[in-house]
């Protein structure tokens, strides 16, 4: 990776990109190199202190000319393979992998269309490293849970969305940077040539955490891309099975606390704080205020974690977390920072709420 | 270019100045209200600046430091915002009020009293922005660019404020805006024909009319926001048929004209300066004028070039690409005749001169990077990195900035009546110019490299860029200090400026005593 | 340029201060107001509004009442006039380009925004993954997240108005006419007739938004349908009701014997304005209402 110029990239666009970038930078350079140069030319010679007469020409229509038409030229030629590369680069029919990739406050979510695959992936970084009490490491801010996984020498299309403000997956090695959109898809494709991890980060600002939404790829062999992929999709499904079999079980509060502290830590604290303090004007509080003390809105507190609230931040989780770490965390709400209400939830409730 | 002929004005005996606070509060002189607008936008200036250290101050090391992102995000907004309408807009604007009725002839701005308005207004609205920083949740955090829906939907209480904020400020640059047009198209002496204004007088009259035409635009952008977020419409929210981008296209169809009008009436500055340091006239002043007008209208077919990535259809993305690109062909005609102005001249290099010099090349240099945003596919790459706000801080910092100090060297003579001190001025000068490179060059690199725009917080192979560019921030906001003190300085006393301090400078604002009378050209006069 | 008389420059004058804190009370005002309404709490925000526009009205009438007496001093050279007059058009000239944002809006969305969300362009996905069952229509009776409302029919109150407005554009060119013949009475007539039409088109757009929300279900928050249309015929609607009020102001000074053929600016700016209005409606009734 260079740390001075734009990266060249692993693809054919990414390549066709980077020397677009260079021709320009070099015909703008050369025009520098005329101007500035005349210029210091006048400078060094036409002073009043070395006796000059000022002369009297104030226009010519002739180079005047010439000085519109050139450059007007030059601007022709650059348009030539720009648009040319253009259009290659908005072409994204015939594709032979399919992923949909949907933006959200500050995570991204990638949806396989051909198996089903999907999972979310949030920033790996330590809390510590970014507060500076630990050592940062090598890809700092550039590192994820679970990094997206696509197959070499293949079209892989993406279709890229949002869940709530506009977000812009960017990975600079394949020249993809598409904004998702609320409520429209956007497509980009790319055709990675080596097989490498590759490291991106979310480029409209979102919010308080857009610094913090970084993007991996990993581009395997088709081979073990196959492999990876069902290996996937099996633990998948096995695991949406398991989930319907412990809807019966009760668990303990305990446990639920455990859990539920993690997954609030990893899921809300982003707004709601660690603290449960959120932040005033913003993201309202869960300490001590509102549903999660009521014990009257036990349902009402469920109803918003697993659906929403629509037309504010508070996003529906149903999709996002399981029906075991849905009750986990809303138990831990429940309870923690002093609310103390006593009450555990249990994914059943979650179960009964959601298919009602 | 205009010579006097006849030199009656007979201002010298009723001479007389309102004094205490009700001078600056009722005022209708353009020439205090030109002084208003001036050291209101060096306070601006200032606090944006300040902003903007906060900024570099944070982002000297990677980690979290000084700030949270909540904050730093409300730090970016607010410097964009301060600088863009509070520094730069007025600094023109109070330029426009103390040049234009001197430098063609007429006794005031045409209207007096909706001149103290549009000024008066401003601190108001600059009130009610800063005061929503201190609100629970913080004061703006979106982003100058404010996009829908995080400044809708997933914005903080305050937005409110923001939205009546700018409904001032637009009020503001509209109403004077009327009054640059018209002052110019109906007070002009006697035998100053359009061809002969001076081109700083051209360049606001087209600024004005851009302000016209895209300001109220503006206020319809922020309208829709305030109902979206407050009033349940879905402008910018597919699920009732609106469009987010559709704010986008809003936006930026006030948002590029609007960089045209902090750029042009520079234009017309340094085309007022170069002639007058290198003691000949203007070359292609014609051009210069066709120039002006063809960037003007250009500006409103080149709004989407901001907006690459949103997912536009490709025959769009060529069209704003080709518009955009065509832009280069009248702003090089502009400095290519700055450049034939200066062969064969007798220059000097007094403080104006050297910054007017920076300005072309800088300038220039920031051109250079816009286009290649213009590019399409590339800026594909570039969009939303450090590579843009390098692009803008050239075009703004060094462009903008660097002509409105040169504006302020030439003229101060003649606001003051003193000569500034040239020592002074020229260690402002080359310490600004040095330290302005040493913060934005490195920008292009961190952009390029793949530094993303507004992050409080970065991967660490960009630490060693960063920290260069914040210590380059930091000595060029010290530097300011250098201004400001010859700013005052200058006020207070000095060197005594004759009618015309400048041997090669022309026009009728030179035909009258330093400093300027507090009424000018009562009876107007003639021009030849 | 005009032969240069001696252009009047007023001397210092209190009023634009008195605007400037008016209208920081009015945002300051109206921000709160939002604010509190909101998020359902009690607050100062409204108090502070008022106080704005009291300020404001007091400003208006005292910086108006100076105009007038210099006006009526013959303080006022032809080439003052030609800079009222040219202000006054290219306020106007904002006042479309401010509608224009609201036009803008509305072609977005019928041209672009609702076709897309319904596959077209390069956005088959968006309406094959996100929104299956939207079809695209105007006016939208379905949004795509399903909210329902009804279309609302050009003919009935929009065209009766429409005839409202015309004739009024029409009355008021006429009292125009008078003054500049000298025909006070037609002057008086005209202008009286065109204020009246201008309250009867108040009146009339007030009931089709009464009728709107509770018949027709169609609202401000039924979509970008209701939202344009509301936006666009409010922000129309207020714009009339300014127009109708310097209709007003310019009548009671007919009544005192204000005004002469060569001295009737503000009647020619107030009348320009209401011709502004009217075409607004037009563009309006056509866009928003028949197509
Ligand atoms: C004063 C302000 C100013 C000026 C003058 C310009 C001038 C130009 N700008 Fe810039 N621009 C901004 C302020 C300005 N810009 C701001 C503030 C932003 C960011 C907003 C935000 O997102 O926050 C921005 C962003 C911006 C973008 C979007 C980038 C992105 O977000 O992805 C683009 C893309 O096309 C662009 C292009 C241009 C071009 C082509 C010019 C041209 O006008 C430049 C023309 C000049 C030259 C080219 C140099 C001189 C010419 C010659 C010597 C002739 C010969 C040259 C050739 C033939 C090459 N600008
Ligand atoms: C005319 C407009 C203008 C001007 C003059 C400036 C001036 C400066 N800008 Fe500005 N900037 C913008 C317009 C402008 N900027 C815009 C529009 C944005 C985009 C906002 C957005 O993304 O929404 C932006 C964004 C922006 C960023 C990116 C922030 C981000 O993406 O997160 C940065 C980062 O370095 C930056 C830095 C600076 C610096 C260091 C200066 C310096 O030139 C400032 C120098 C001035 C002073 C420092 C003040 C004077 C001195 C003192 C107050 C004394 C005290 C000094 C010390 C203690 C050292 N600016
Ligand atoms: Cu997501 Cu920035
Ligand atoms: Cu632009």
């Amino acid at each position: 990776q260079n740390r001075l110029n734009l990266t060249e990239g692993v693809t054919d666009v990414s390549n066709r990109v980077y020397d677009l970038h260079m021709t320009i930078f070099y015909i703008c350079c050369v025009i520098g190199v005329i101007v500035f140069g005349l210029m210091f030319i006048s400078m060094i010679r036409h002073r009043k202190s070395k006796g000059r007469e000022p002369a009297k020409f104030h226009e010519s229509v002739k180079v005047e000319i010439a000085w519109t038409i050139i450059p007007f030229l030059i601007l022709v030629g650059m348009a030539i393979p720009a648009t040319s590369t253009l259009i290659a680069m908005e072409d994204t029919s015939d594709a032979d992998v399919t992923v949909q990739v949907t933006g959200s406050q500050w995570k991204w979510h990638y949806e396989y269309f051909e198996h089903e695959v999907e999972f979310f992936s949030r920033l790996a970084t330590q809390q510590e490293q970014i507060q500076n009490k630990f050592e940062k490491s090598e890809n700092y801010l550039l590192e994820v849970d679970n990094p997206l996984v696509v197959p070499t020498g293949k079209k892989v299309r993406f279709l890229v969305t949002s869940d709530d403000v506009i977000h812009s997956w960017w990975v600079p090695d394949f020249a993809v940077k598409k904004d998702a959109n609320p409520g429209f898809i956007n497509e980009a494709w790319t055709r990675i040539e080596e097989p490498g991890i590759y490291r991106g980060q979310c480029a409209e600002l979102c919010g308080k955490d857009h610094g913090f939404m970084p993007i991996v790829v990993i581009a395997k062999e088709p081979a073990e891309y196959q492999q990876w992929i069902e290996e996937t999709e099996a633990e998948q499904i096995a695991a949406k099975e398991r989930e319907q079999e412990l809807l019966d079980m009760e668990m303990s509060m305990d446990d639920l606390m455990a859990m539920g502290e993690k997954i609030y830590n990893s899921t809300c604290a982003a707004c709601h704080q660690a603290n449960g303090q959120g932040i005033p004007g913003t993201f309202p509080a869960l300490a001590g205020e509102g549903v999660s003390v009521d014990p009257d809105q036990r349902q009402q507190h469920i109803d918003i974690v697993v659906n929403g609230v629509q037309g504010t931040a508070m996003q529906a989780f149903g999709q996002q977390l399981s029906m075991q770490e849905l009750a986990a965390v809303i138990t831990y709400e429940r309870n923690a920072w002093g609310n103390d209400t006593g009450e555990t939830v249990q994914a059943a409730d979650i179960n009964e709420l959601m298919n009602q | 270019m205009s010579t006097v002929v006849d030199d009656t004005h007979h201002d010298e005996h009723h001479d007389h100045k309102p004094y205490g606070i009700t001078r600056w509060l009722f005022t209708t002189n353009h020439k205090d209200i030109g002084s208003l607008y001036l050291w209101f936008s060096f306070i601006m200036f200032f606090i944006g600046g300040a902003m903007a250290m906060v900024i570099r101050a944070e982002l000297f090391q990677p980690g979290l430091q000084l700030v949270e992102p909540n904050f730093f995000n409300q730090m970016t907004t607010v410097h964009g915002l301060i600088m863009v309408f509070g520094a730069v807009m007025p600094a023109f604007t109070g330029l426009a009020n103390w040049m234009i009725p001197m430098m063609i002839g007429a006794p005031d701005m045409a209207l007096p009293r909706m001149n103290n308005w549009s000024f008066w207004i401003l601190p108001f609205g600059f009130a009610v922005m800063l005061s929503s920083l201190f609100m629970e949740g913080g004061g703006p955090n979106f982003g100058w660019t404010f996009y829908a829906p995080l400044s809708t939907t997933y914005s903080n209480d305050s937005t409110a404020f923001f939205v009546f904020a700018i409904h001032i400020l637009g009020i503001s640059s509209i109403m004077g805006a009327i009054n640059v047009i018209v002052t110019i198209t109906n007070m002009r002496a006697p035998g100053m024909s359009y061809m002969k204004m001076p081109l700083f007088v051209w360049t606001w009259l087209i600024t004005a009319f851009l302000l016209i035409a895209v300001m109220p635009v503006l206020a319809g952008a922020v309208t829709m926001v305030l109902t979206d977020k407050y009033f349940g419409t879905s402008f910018f929210d597919a699920a009732g048929g609106g469009d987010p981008v559709m704010f986008q296209h809003i936006f930026w169809f006030f948002g590029h004209p609007e960089v045209y009008i902090m750029i042009l009436p520079s234009f017309g500055i340094i085309s007022a300066i170069i002639p007058a340091f290198t003691r000949k006239r203007l070359f292609g002043y014609a051009s210069m004028v066709y120039a002006t007008a063809s960037i003007a209208i250009l500006s409103f077919l080149v709004w989407a070039h901001h907006m690459f990535t949103t997912g536009m259809p490709v025959f769009a993305e060529l069209f704003f690409m080709y518009c955009t690109m065509l832009i280069a062909v009248p702003t090089g005609v502009k400095i290519f005749n700055w450049v034939a102005t200066m062969w064969r001249g007798a220059m000097t290099f007094e403080a104006p001169m050297l910054f007017a010099l920076a300005f072309v090349i800088l300038f220039t240099i920031g051109g250079f990077s816009g286009l290649m945003l213009a590019i399409t596919p590339v800026d594909f790459q570039y969009h939303d990195t450090y590579f843009v706000v390098a692009h803008f801080h050239y075009v703004l910092v060094t462009g903008a900035v660097f002509s409105i100090m040169a504006a302020a060297y030439y003229w101060l003579p003649k606001w003051t009546g003193y000569m500034y001190d040239e020592t002074l001025a020229k260690l402002h000068f080359w310490t600004s110019l040095i330290s302005v490179n040493v913060l934005f060059f490195p920008m292009h690199f961190a952009g390029l490299a793949g530094m993303p725009r507004r992050i409080p917080d970065y991967a660490v192979q960009f630490a060693d860029v960063n920290q260069i560019a914040s210590i380059g921030g930091f000595a060029f906001g010290l530097s300011q200090l250098i201004f400001l003190w010859l700013v005052i300085k200058c006020t207070r006393g000095g060197e005594k400026a004759a009618a015309k301090p400048w041997e090669g400078a022309e026009g009728l604002e030179w035909t009258v005593p330093s400093p300027a009378p507090y009424h000018t050209f009562e009876k107007p006069p003639k021009v030849e | 340029m005009a032969e240069q008389q001696s252009y009047y420059v007023p001397p210092s004058s209190p009023w634009p201060i008195v605007g400037a804190i008016g209208l920081g009370l009015i945002a300051w005002g109206a921000g709160s107001t939002v604010i509190n309404i909101s998020n359902a709490e009690e607050g100062y925000g409204s108090t502070v509004l008022t106080l704005g526009i009291i300020v404001m009205a007091v400003m208006l009438f005292g910086w108006f009442r100076d105009q007038i007496n210099e006006s009526m001093q013959g303080m006022h050279s032809d080439q003052l006039n030609v800079s009222y007059k040219q202000g006054m058009s290219w306020f106007i000239f904002s006042e479309i380009m401010f509608f224009a944002a609201f036009f803008g809006a509305l072609f977005y969305a019928r041209v672009i925004s609702i076709p897309w969300l319904d596959g077209a362009s390069n956005n088959a996905m968006t309406a094959e993954v996100l929104w299956p069952q939207f079809v695209a229509q105007w006016p939208l009776v379905e949004t795509p997240g399903g909210t329902e409302t009804q279309g609302m029919g050009w003919y009935g109150l929009p065209l009766i108005n429409t005839v409202i407005l015309v004739i009024s554009s029409i009355t008021c060119h006429f009292a125009h006419v008078g003054l500049e013949e000298n025909k006070r009475k037609q002057l008086t007539i005209m202008l009286g007739v065109t204020i009246v039409l201008g309250c009867i088109f108040l009146y009339l757009q007030g009931a089709e938004y009464v009728h709107a929300y509770e018949q027709l279900g169609l609202t401000l928050d039924s979509g970008i349908y209701g939202n344009t249309f509301y936006m666009l015929t409010g922000f129309h609607g207020m714009h009339v009701t300014l127009g109708t009020i310097m209709l007003i102001v310019m009548f009671l000074r007919v009544v005192k014997g204000h005004f002469s053929p060569d001295n009737q600016f503000a009647f020619q700016a107030t009348s320009w304005y209401w011709h502004f209005v009217d075409v607004v409606w037009i563009c309006l009734f056509v866009l928003v209402y028949v197509i």
